[in-house]
């Protein structure tokens, strides 16, 4: 009875079948849209340059988020210097010299499950081992060690992708043209995995930027009147000051909130576009 | 008869010994079975028969580059100018700049022509811009491809057609002034102008080069072979001078093969 109906009306079913798929293509978009709209629209009148380049008044709830926006900077660049390299040094590693046995597949399982770790435990790993037994106390250093911890299943996985992408036939040109097995990971492998490898690192950056809960016991500052002066000191962040500006301050004025959202969305959004682009031009750029 | 065999063997010195080869890979595909043939410098010798027969793997052997691939069991030695190329203790990159390989498809490296005729030289520490473009004209005009791209040699080398690629291929493996020129099915992607081509340029560098090809075609063999050597399933069923085996097969399974009688 249904296949009948189905033969009989094969065009129906599939207009039917398209537009409910359009559909609910446009019911995911619309929360994304939903919420970038919501805090422009809440958040943009407290966007002043006083707001970007100004401390913290009246137990902040005046003036500006300056402390917050650099010292998320930092933490991001701090996260950056650990977990690039080194991601980038285990995907070459997992992609191009490892073989295929358990010792591999034990290293493999870990980073998958390193990637499904709450934030919250990597906040108190960090807290244990950064903070209190290699005694770096509540700094950037710290936060950005426990970012980086997080960070890392990120790129490596995506790095991976990007360097098993690049086709197995260059390789093996490279090698019959008198390459050692690193000449050809170097000029060859890693020029074209670059892109992809961009994509992903900036991609696990912008995870950890808008991270709050690993830096909470590790390196985030509830105030501090001034800017964070070395990698020993505490700091604001741009997550954690969303965090406290919401909860823990009675009568916080709600433009100063959404601002300090939209300042952070801004921030992420801006890296993914830029980890967009790349990926665009590298695409329009490839000659495989 | 005995001094006419040894000018002979003066005239046309062996380059390469193969003895006793035998091969397997992990996956069980191809493989090779107790092959021994010698080898002739300045000559054309093709590697023909049905597909799996060991042909490649043979190639792959002589620049090492099965070091690359799952092998399970190997014996047997190849004697290049009278060294044993299979021994774990010869530098392979020495090897390979000695024995230049072209691919079945064309792999044009992802940069300019320029770039990839003269990668394998800049690897080896060649740095004088001098002797770079001194090499990448010799060689593109070795592989007959310099008409055809000296006006554009920094445009990327995909750009270009298949027929053309393949030739900077060649150029590229020229390019180190190898001994010895493998090519796997070169042709294999190319229409027949293009094939016609790289074959005329073939009997050019045989002058300079040992040339072991991988036809593509019986016809293809035929027409390009001094000395013609036939597998099947691994094993090397027959090797005689090309115009002997093409005109007058001495085996059964030859015989058929090249009456297209099976294949």
């Amino acid at each position: 009875m249904l296949l009948k109906l189905f033969s009989r009306n094969r065009h129906t079913v599939q207009k039917l079948g398209f537009t409910l798929i359009t559909l609910v293509a446009v019911i995911t978009v619309l929360p994304i849209v939903g919420t970038v709209i919501f805090i422009l629209v809440k958040g943009g009148s407290a966007l002043s340059l006083e707001f970007l380049t100004g401390f913290p008044r009246d137990g902040m709830r005046a003036g500006g988020i300056l402390p917050a926006i650099i010292g998320t900077l930092y933490l991001t660049f701090g996260t950056a210097l650990f977990s690039v390299p080194l991601g980038i040094a285990a995907a070459i590693y997992l992609a191009e010299y490892a073989k295929d046995n358990r010792a591999t597949r034990a290293i493999r399982l870990a980073i998958i499950n390193l990637a499904g770790i709450p934030s919250v435990v990597y906040g108190l790993f960090g807290l244990g081992l950064f903070v209190l037994f290699l005694k770096l106390g509540t700094s950037i250093l710290a936060a950005s060690l426990t970012l980086s911890i997080m960070t890392l299943p990120v790129i490596i996985s995506t790095a991976e992708e990007a360097i098993r992408s690049v086709p197995q036939s260059f390789r093996t040109v490279s090698i019959s043209l008198g390459a050692t097995r690193w000449q050809t990971i170097r000029r060859i492998v890693l020029k074209e995995a670059l892109p992809g490898i961009l994509t992903g690192v900036i991609l696990g950056l912008e995870r950890a930027a808008g991270e709050t809960a690993p830096i909470l016991f590790t390196g985030a500052a509830f105030f501090l009147p001034r800017l964070p002066n070395s990698p020993f000191d505490a700091t604001m962040a741009l997550p954690y000051h969303l965090f406290v500006i919401s909860t823990q301050v009675p009568e916080m004025p709600i433009q100063i909130q959404y601002g300090t959202a939209l300042v952070l969305l801004i921030f992420v959004l801006t890296m993914n576009i830029v980890a967009t682009v790349i990926r665009s031009r590298a695409r329009a750029k490839r000659q495989w | 008869m005995v001094l006419s065999s040894i000018v002979n063997r003066l005239l046309h010195m062996n380059k390469i010994q193969i003895q006793n080869l035998s091969l397997q890979y992990s996956d069980g595909t191809e493989s090779l079975r107790n092959v021994s043939m010698e080898i002739r410098q300045n000559a054309v010798t093709v590697l023909f028969g049905p597909a799996g027969g060991g042909k490649s793997t043979l190639l792959r052997c002589l620049n090492r580059l099965n070091d690359l691939a799952e092998v399970k069991t190997s014996s047997g030695q190849i004697l290049i100018d009278g060294v044993n190329i299979l021994d774990p203790k010869i530098d392979v990159v020495a090897l390979r700049r000695k024995v230049g390989m072209v691919f079945a498809r064309p792999v044009p490296l992802p940069m300019s022509i320029r770039e990839n005729v003269i990668y394998g030289l800049e690897l080896a520490g060649e740095k004088r811009k001098s002797k770079l473009d001194e090499a990448v004209e010799r060689s593109l005009k070795l592989a007959a491809i310099w008409d055809e791209v000296k006006d554009r040699l920094n445009d990327p080398a995909i750009a270009l057609s298949g027929g053309q690629q393949q030739r900077v291929c060649l150029a590229r493996a020229l390019a180190l002034q190898p001994e010895i020129v493998l090519l796997d099915e070169p042709t294999s992607g190319l229409d027949p102008i293009s094939t016609g081509k790289v074959e005329a340029a073939l009997q050019e560098l045989k002058k300079e080069f040992t040339i072991i090809l991988v036809p593509q075609s019986v016809q293809q063999a035929g027409r390009t072979a001094d000395a013609a050597a036939f597998f099947l399933q691994g094993e090397l069923i027959e090797y005689a001078e090309g115009k002997n085996l093409f005109t007058a097969p001495k085996h059964k399974k030859t015989e058929d093969y090249i009456m297209g009688r099976f294949g």
